[in-house]
């Protein structure tokens, strides 16, 4: 199973008719088993690249192949819950063949069995998020995406919950892409980062790291962020000069 | 209990009102819940209520249905929408003794032309507040379902209709009390039976009690539908809601 993407040009129209370029070219491949993680500045078009990539939108120049019928699991930026259903209804009502073992697993493991009986509005943002992933990981996807699963969280409860992502992922054979504005995430989560320029975005440096998700000690993944800080800052430096 | 003192509010204004008005404009409670119970006792009343409580439900049924499957179509869908808008204004404007004098005139004088009538003046506000609704459905919940795989029954039950309900509440209370209004008006024009026509006949008689006591009492019952079938459904609805009015 594998998840090609070769995306030559997307241009949105805004309300007062103005064509912007929201994605100039962006090819990668991943592999199943593999996080990609897209980096890139805020509004450089990573949303708007998941949506192509999970089928949500048609109108753009190029080719995406994904494997036909996969799977998605899909962790929009803000929750997206039914606010009328139960946590546990929202999980079910997405993965209804979910048997009971693996739902309390999951709840588990993203902290979330006492609230299973509590309506969405009830929850602060860092529990709709766990909600959301529980929904995206009880669908057993063949094709993860998690558009910036750690954004506006603070950094304690962004780091418990990334190392809930890690845990969930490793074990599980999908095609996994994320992503995020903060390279620490990044690279603690990803298996290969793919940088991506200011809008209109492409692809800046395609960067694999080796080592095992589990074994990344902190002296290397300080090294590994010192270099991805250096390639996206080389790209700006003409600009940060000025 | 701020409802009973509420009536009791109603009730005593009425009892002055009475004592200025004289009881030949104006009878007192008492005089118009005589009526009531005579009418009552020879089972008229239930009879002449039953009749138009049927015409109420057969005409309300018919043009929310329909009205919801236009309403959802064209807020949906730009060409229905088009399509659908002059129609949508005509009927809207159209004053309801004309479509029910058309009705009789064309059909003749039968429970179908009545019904119809009824439902043809409730429809189109079923339709615009269902349109409103179809329209202001989330986007991004429906992205969702999508990429889910929800199907299609499933995502109808769960994303759609619990958006569409404050709607299909809305629709309901201002379409039965504009159904009850047209249903007498359609009963005094060319039905046997039914509170509107006992209304015409206490009105060709000068009876005021008697009118009253039919107009009370199918204020009554309509009152009974509010509070036992559309509250609870707006109440179990809005649950999720975090302390709604």
């Amino acid at each position: 199973m594998r998840l090609e993407v070769d995306i030559t040009g997307k241009t949105f129209k805004s309300a007062a008719g103005e064509q912007h370029d929201v994605i100039a070219g962006v090819a990668f491949a991943l592999e199943a088993g593999e996080v990609g993680v897209l980096v890139g500045p805020s509004g450089c078009g990573k949303s708007t690249m998941l949506r192509i990539l999970a089928g949500l939108d048609h109108d753009f120049q190029g080719r995406v192949s994904r494997p036909a019928g996969a799977r998605i699991g899909f962790v929009f930026q803000e929750p997206r819950l039914l606010p009328w259903r139960s946590v546990e209804e929202n999980v079910r009502l997405a993965a209804p063949r979910a048997d009971e073992a693996k739902l309390s697993a999951l709840f588990e493991i993203l902290e979330l069995k006492a609230h299973r009986n509590h309506f969405p509005g009830e929850l602060s943002l860092g529990l709709a998020r766990r909600v959301a992933l529980a929904r995206a990981f009880a669908v057993e996807p063949e094709f993860l995406i998690l558009d910036e699963p750690l954004a506006s969280l603070d950094a304690a409860l962004a780091a418990r919950l990334r190392d809930e992502i890690a845990m969930l992922m490793d074990g599980r054979s999908m095609i996994a892409l994320l992503v995020t504005h903060d390279v620490d995430d990044a690279v603690r989560l990803g298996d290969r980062l793919l940088l991506l320029s200011p809008r209109p975005a492409r692809v800046l440096a395609d960067v694999p790291i080796r080592t095992p998700r589990s074994k990344r000690g902190d002296a290397e993944i300080a090294a590994i962020k010192l270099d991805i800080m250096r390639r996206i800052n080389g790209d700006h430096a003409e600009r940060d000069a000025s | 209990m701020p409802r009973l003192l509420s009536f009791a509010v109603f009730f005593v204004t009425w009892w002055i009102a009475s004592l200025f008005a004289g009881d030949a404009k104006l009878p007192p409670p008492p005089i118009v819940f005589e009526a009531m119970i005579a009418e009552a006792r020879s089972g008229d009343l239930f009879f002449h209520l039953g009749a138009t409580l049927a015409r109420v439900t057969l005409a309300f049924t018919l043009a929310m249905t329909l009205g919801a499957a236009i309403g959802y179509l064209m807020g949906r869908v730009r060409l229905a929408d088009r399509l659908g808008d002059p129609w949508l204004i005509l009927l809207l404007n159209l004053p309801a003794l004309v479509v029910i004098v058309l009705a009789y005139i064309w059909a003749g004088l039968t429970e179908v032309a009545a019904i119809a009538a009824i439902a043809i003046n409730k429809l189109p506000t079923a339709v615009v507040t269902l349109r409103e609704g179809a329209r202001a459905l989330d986007a991004a919940l429906d992205e969702m379902a999508t990429v889910f795989a929800l199907p299609r029954w499933k995502k109808f039950r769960h994303v759609v209709l619990p958006q569409l309900s404050p709607y299909v509440a809305a629709a309901a209370r201002s379409g039965l009390s504009l159904v009850w209004k047209i249903v007498l008006v359609a009963e005094l024009l060319g039905r046997p039976n039914g509170v509107g026509f006992e209304i015409g006949v206490a009105f060709q008689l000068f009876d005021i009690p008697l009118l009253l006591a039919y107009s009370l009492s199918f204020a009554a019952v309509v009152l009974l539908i509010e509070t036992l079938l559309v509250q609870p459904f707006e109440a179990r609805s809005s649950r999720w809601r975090p302390r709604a009015a």
